[in-house]
Order: structure tokens, then C-alpha cells, then sequence
């Protein structure tokens, strides 16, 4: 277990505050925040690479504060490869099995099992220069595990990479982590956590201002980053159904209130769905319209806002649409006022946990 | 089209009036000298100790040197503190100054009267018409080459690999040994290479400290004073043939085991 207890440190003209949190073995822990928030420095004070000016961490309930890096127990995965670009691969994954002074058969045991591991056997020959990407940070991954480290730390892992090696990798981490791997993955990529975290916490200008489940966190977010994205309130946790009606759709089934996706995900999977409030229409009769998810509800709250207003309405769940001033004064909206509300399948983001 | 063709016209005339200038007195010594003067130069006992004690002192000096010039590379290249743009500055002071007044300012330090001279007589040898002083004169004046170089070689590792070793578990020193002096390597044995050339050329600050015993550059002076161009000419051309053979050889093992480091073919 590592504990970050009020880490404090001051760089120039950016602090980290108070950083406090709380990674249980097994976890996967994501800190989520836009560029420049101070993830990447915590991760480094974490390893050992930066000192903090006060706070202390615990591994496993002691300082680690005066361990030096290489005796932590960590094991960090950088956003840009950092391969030794003048050892092979497999001499890059043997490195740190070199320093703990294995015996050479020992070490090309372990090399091939973690090769195997993270499916990489056939690029052990190969000079680093050849690989691609994704390959990169496969073997990045394989020679950190080398490490055996109590906590693999990665600092946006896939932000260089496309979307189809994006996903290879994720399988990779997600394997990983069901094999009992403690993560702690940073990212700004909020869907890139969801699909693997069962924590997260938010960090914003050097502080973190939530830390919860996925659906504690994303639901009601307090972040404006995280609001941004998913629209307030309009996050669920559910899982995919056959639809009877429509062949090529699908129900997501949250709470007693299914919503008709037009995701290609398979039944049963488990995740999570975001309705961006500006995609959800309030009429006061039904819509005829290419809208197939339509809901009667009550509305509970109405909040004015910057650009207009947001609508709460309960449909079993509460959904949040965010419309102009104009249609709040034309349909004469008020608390209690019984609506429709309207959105189509597509506007359904689903991500896949 | 036809400007760029104009400027590269000239350009091209320019580079090889400049090409002629550098190439002309080499070619001149070379048709000046015969096969038959040059085999009788190199016959010469007296020319061959003192090519070989050339070569071997400034590759000595290169080697023994670069045991304190490398860290001292390391240290400018990664670490931030004060006066390191004064201290660049020093490393650079041999390049401006007139070699032979960095002979009379070395002699200043390691002649007999000096603690160092003093030293070194305790330990049997003087650093004055010594070979120990031909090496220390080679080494003042050519050490920024190597310094230079290496600099620029553990500027281009990037740190975040070091501070990936660290993570996996490698002593500061292994990280040193294992990933900053390999992927510096390039550069530092271009830098060893030019800091042994530099020695091997250098006349000034050497036939202040050691006219005796004699190194090429010297000898190549006193034949000229004592009996003119004909009779320096040979010994000249020889050295400059062995000089730009070693050189050359060098160069290429150099390119052989960069692309085996590197994995390129």
C-alpha cells in the first residue's frame, strides 16, 4: 500500500499542494488532470527522482522518503520511449536483471517469461531503432517488470501511440492488473482511465480536489476538466443488453432505466455511459424524430449558467440537458413541470470497463 | 532556378579557390620530395625515434588526460552551478593563447625549481627535456578538443534514460558506465581523436619545455634553421603521411564500431 501524506513541493512559479492519497494493493489508481497540472512531478517525487520540500510517503506503512530510487521498489514507464537505445531488446529488458546480479541462464528465464508476458518474444533480437511504437512501450513495460516492483507507475504510456496500438497496450495493463499488478497511471485522457481505473483522483494546478470511484468522481465531478467532457451528471455505470426492436442497436442498462446504443460492444459488458447535456432536447410533448431514447420525467433542479441553463430532470435516474435562455423562456420550464426528454442512440459515449 | 544556379556557381568557385588554398602546400611538399629522399629519411634511426616518441607521447597524454577529462565533461554537461560559464571559458583559454606562451606559463609550474618539479625529481624523472613534459605540453594545448567534444556527447543522452536507469535499479555509477558513456561514445573518441592529432602537431609550448629529446614538429624546425627547405622537406612529407595514415585508419574503426553500438549497417 503507498500513502502520499501532504506532499508539498515548489518549482519555480508552480506548487504542488497538500497532495494526499491512498493506493491500495491491486489498485488501479489514475490521476487524471490537463497538461501541466503536476502529475508528472508527483509521479517523480513518488519515485524518488524529485525530492518534496515536506509531506511524507509510505510503502507498505513505512518512509520511503530517504530510500534512495534505486532501492523503492517502484518501476515508472515514461510517456516518450526511453529504451537504451545502444542495447538490443533483450539487454534492455536483462538490465536490471544484470544489477541484481542474476545468473545468465536466470536472467534469460525471466527475460523470455516477461517476453511472453507482454507479447514480445519474436522482438528480442531486434535493435531498438526497428520497433514501432507500440512495441516500444511493450518492452518499456517488460523491462520495468524486470524490476518485480511493488508499484508500476506510468506517466501518459499512450499518448504516442494510435489508436489500434492504444488498445493493445490497454489489454496489456488491464492483464497486468488482474494478474495483481498495482498500477498508478497518470493521464489527461479521461476515457483512457475509465476503461482500466477502479480509483481515481483529480488533480488540477498542483492540487487534488477529488478522489473516488470512477462513478463517484464522474458523476459528480468537481472538476471543470472532467465536467467538460461528460457533461454534468449525465455519467452512469451500467452494462450492455440485447434490444428486442432494433437489430442494430442495444440497451445500456443503468439503474431501472435502459437506453437504447448504438455501441458495437458485445452483451454484458460492463462500463460506463456519458450523455453530453447539449444533445439532450426537453419538449413538452413527445418528439417524433430520429431521437429513439425518449423519457417522461419531473424536473428538480434548474441551474443558470454561463452559456444558458442546465435542466435536471428525473427519469428514474437524473439526466442533466443544457438549453438556451430563448427555449427555457419559450417552454416556460419550472421546478416540478412534468417533460419530455429526447436524445438519439448515438449521442450515447459508452466506454468499456 | 537560374539564381540558385548562379549562387552555386559561385559558391562552388569560392569553396574551391578555399579547397586549393588548404590542398596546394601539401601537394607542393609532396611533388617536391622524392621516393628515393623520403625511403632514405625513413631510414633514418634519429627521424623514426622521434615519429614514433610524437605519436606515442601525444596518445599517451591523450589517454592519461582523458581520465579527468571525461567526468570533468560530465560534470559541465549535467550539473548547474556558479561560475560554470567562466569555467567553459578556461577550458577554451589554450585554443586562444600562443602555444609557446603556454610553454613558458606550464614551465612556470613543473620546471625543478616548482613543488611539482620538485616532485617529480623526488620520484626520479624532470618534466623539462622529458618526454613527461612533452606529454604535459601536448595535453595543455589540446585538452579543449576532447573537454569540447565530450561535452556536446553527454549533452545529446537524454537524462530522462539516466533517470530511468536509476529506477531500475543501477548505482549512479553504473548509470555513468553503462548508459552515459556509451551513448556519449561517439563524440568522446571523436574527441580523443582530435585531442591526439592536436598533440601530435603541436611545436610551441613543446620546444619550450622538451627541444630534447625530439618530437617531429621540433626536429622539422631545427633542420629547416640549421639546413634549410631541401633538408626539412622528406621528414616533413613523412610525417605527415604517417600522420594522415593513422589518422584516417582511425577515423573508419571509429564509423565501425559506432554503427555495431548503434545496430546500423
Amino acid at each position: 500500500m503507498l500513502k502520499l501524506e501532504k506532499i508539498n513541493k515548489k518549482a519555480g512559479n508552480f506548487s504542488l499542494v497538500d497532495i494526499d492519497f491512498t493506493v491500495g494493493k491491486g489498485d488501479y489508481f489514475t490521476l487524471i488532470g490537463e497538461s501541466g497540472a503536476g502529475k508528472s512531478m508527483l509521479l517523480e517525487i513518488i519515485m524518488g527522482i524529485i525530492a518534496p520540500d515536506s509531506g511524507n510517503i509510505l510503502l507498505n506503512k513505512k518512509s520511503i522518503l530517504n530510500t534512495p530510487t534505486q532501492k523503492r521498489k517502484l518501476g515508472i514507464v515514461y510517456q516518450k520511449p526511453t529504451l537504451f537505445p545502444h542495447m538490443s531488446v533483450f539487454e534492455n529488458i536483462a538490465y536490471p536483471l544484470k544489477i541484481k546480479k542474476f545468473s545468465k541462464e536466470e536472467i534469460k528465464i525471466k527475460v523470455m517469461q516477461l517476453s511472453e508476458d507482454t507479447e514480445i518474444t519474436h522482438l528480442l533480437k531486434r535493435n531498438i531503432g526497428s520497433l514501432s511504437g507500440g512495441e516500444m512501450q511493450r518492452v518499456t513495460i517488460a523491462r520495468t517488470l524486470a524490476t518485480n516492483p511493488e508499484i508500476l507507475l506510468l506517466d501518459e504510456p499512450l499518448s504516442f501511440l494510435d489508436v489500434q496500438l492504444k488498445r493493445g497496450i490497454l489489454a496489456l495493463l488491464r492483464k497486468l492488473n488482474q494478474q495483481g499488478q498495482t498500477i498508478i497511471h497518470v493521464t489527461h485522457d479521461y476515457e483512457e482511465a475509465l476503461s482500466l481505473t477502479n480509483k481515481i483522483a483529480i488533480i488540477e494546478h498542483g492540487s487534488i480536489i477529488q478522489t473516488g470511484t470512477p462513478q463517484e468522481v464522474f458523476q459528480h465531478p468537481k472538476s471543470a476538466f472532467i465536467a467538460h467532457f461528460i457533461g454534468i451528471g449525465n455519467f452512469f455505470k451500467g452494462h450492455i443488453l440485447a434490444s428486442e426492436h432494433q437489430s442494430d442497436l442495444k440497451f445500456f442498462k443503468t439503474s431501472d432505466v435502459k437506453f437504447f446504443t448504438n455501441t458495437r460492444e458485445e452483451e454484458k459488458s460492463e462500463g460506463y455511459i456519458m450523455i453530453p447535456g447539449e444533445a439532450i432536447f426537453i419538449s413538452d410533448e413527445k418528439l417524433h424524430s430520429s431521437a429513439i431514447n425518449n423519457f417522461r420525467g419531473t424536473i428538480k433542479d434548474i441551474y443558470q449558467t454561463r452559456n444558458g441553463l442546465e435542466i435536471v430532470v428525473d427519469i428514474g435516474v437524473e439526466l442533466t440537458a443544457k438549453i438556451s435562455n430563448f427555449s427555457f423562456e419559450k417552454l416556460q420550464l419550472r421546478v416540478g413541470k412534468l417533460v419530455w426528454i429526447s436524445f438519439k442512440a448515438s449521442s450515447i459515449h459508452f466506454i468499456k470497463n | 532556378m537560374k539564381k540558385t544556379d548562379n549562387i552555386s556557381l559561385v559558391f562552388s568557385f569560392l569553396a574551391g579557390l578555399l579547397l586549393l588554398f588548404l590542398l596546394a602546400p601539401l601537394i607542393g611538399l609532396f611533388l617536391s620530395t622524392t621516393p628515393y629522399s623520403l625511403f632514405e629519411t625513413a631510414q633514418e634511426p634519429e627521424v623514426q625515434k622521434s615519429i614514433w616518441l610524437t605519436i606515442s607521447s601525444s596518445m599517451a597524454a591523450t589517454l592519461i588526460f582523458s581520465i579527468g577529462a571525461i567526468p570533468l565533461a560530465y560534470l559541465l554537461a549535467r550539473k548547474k552551478f556558479i561560475f560554470k560559464r567562466i569555467l567553459l571559458g578556461i577550458i577554451n583559454i589554450p585554443v586562444i593563447i600562443p602555444h609557446s606562451a603556454a610553454g613558458i606559463a606550464l614551465l612556470g609550474i613543473i620546471s625543478r625549481d616548482t613543488l611539482l618539479g620538485k616532485i617529480a625529481e623526488s620520484l626520479g624523472f624532470s618534466f623539462v627535456n622529458n618526454p613527461a613534459g612533452i606529454m604535459v605540453a601536448m595535453a595543455f594545448v589540446s585538452l579543449p578538443y576532447l573537454i569540447n567534444a565530450a561535452i556536446d556527447g553527454f549533452i545529446s543522452v537524454p537524462e530522462r534514460l539516466e533517470k530511468v536507469a536509476l529506477t531500475l535499479g543501477a548505482s549512479k555509477s553504473r548509470v555513468f558506465f553503462t548508459i552515459s558513456l556509451p551513448l556519449a561514445w561517439r563524440s568522446i573518441l571523436t574527441g580523443l581523436i582530435m585531442m591526439w592529432g592536436r598533440g601530435l602537431s603541436e611545436f610551441g609550448a613543446v620546444i619550450i619545455i622538451a627541444y630534447h629529446p625530439m618530437i617531429t614538429p621540433v626536429m622539422i624546425f631545427e633542420r629547416f634553421s640549421s639546413y634549410g627547405l631541401q633538408y626539412a622537406t622528406p621528414v616533413t612529407v613523412l610525417f605527415i603521411s604517417i600522420c594522415l595514415a593513422i589518422f584516417v585508419a582511425m577515423k573508419v574503426i571509429s564509423k565501425k564500431t559506432n554503427h555495431a553500438e548503434t545496430g546500423e549497417n
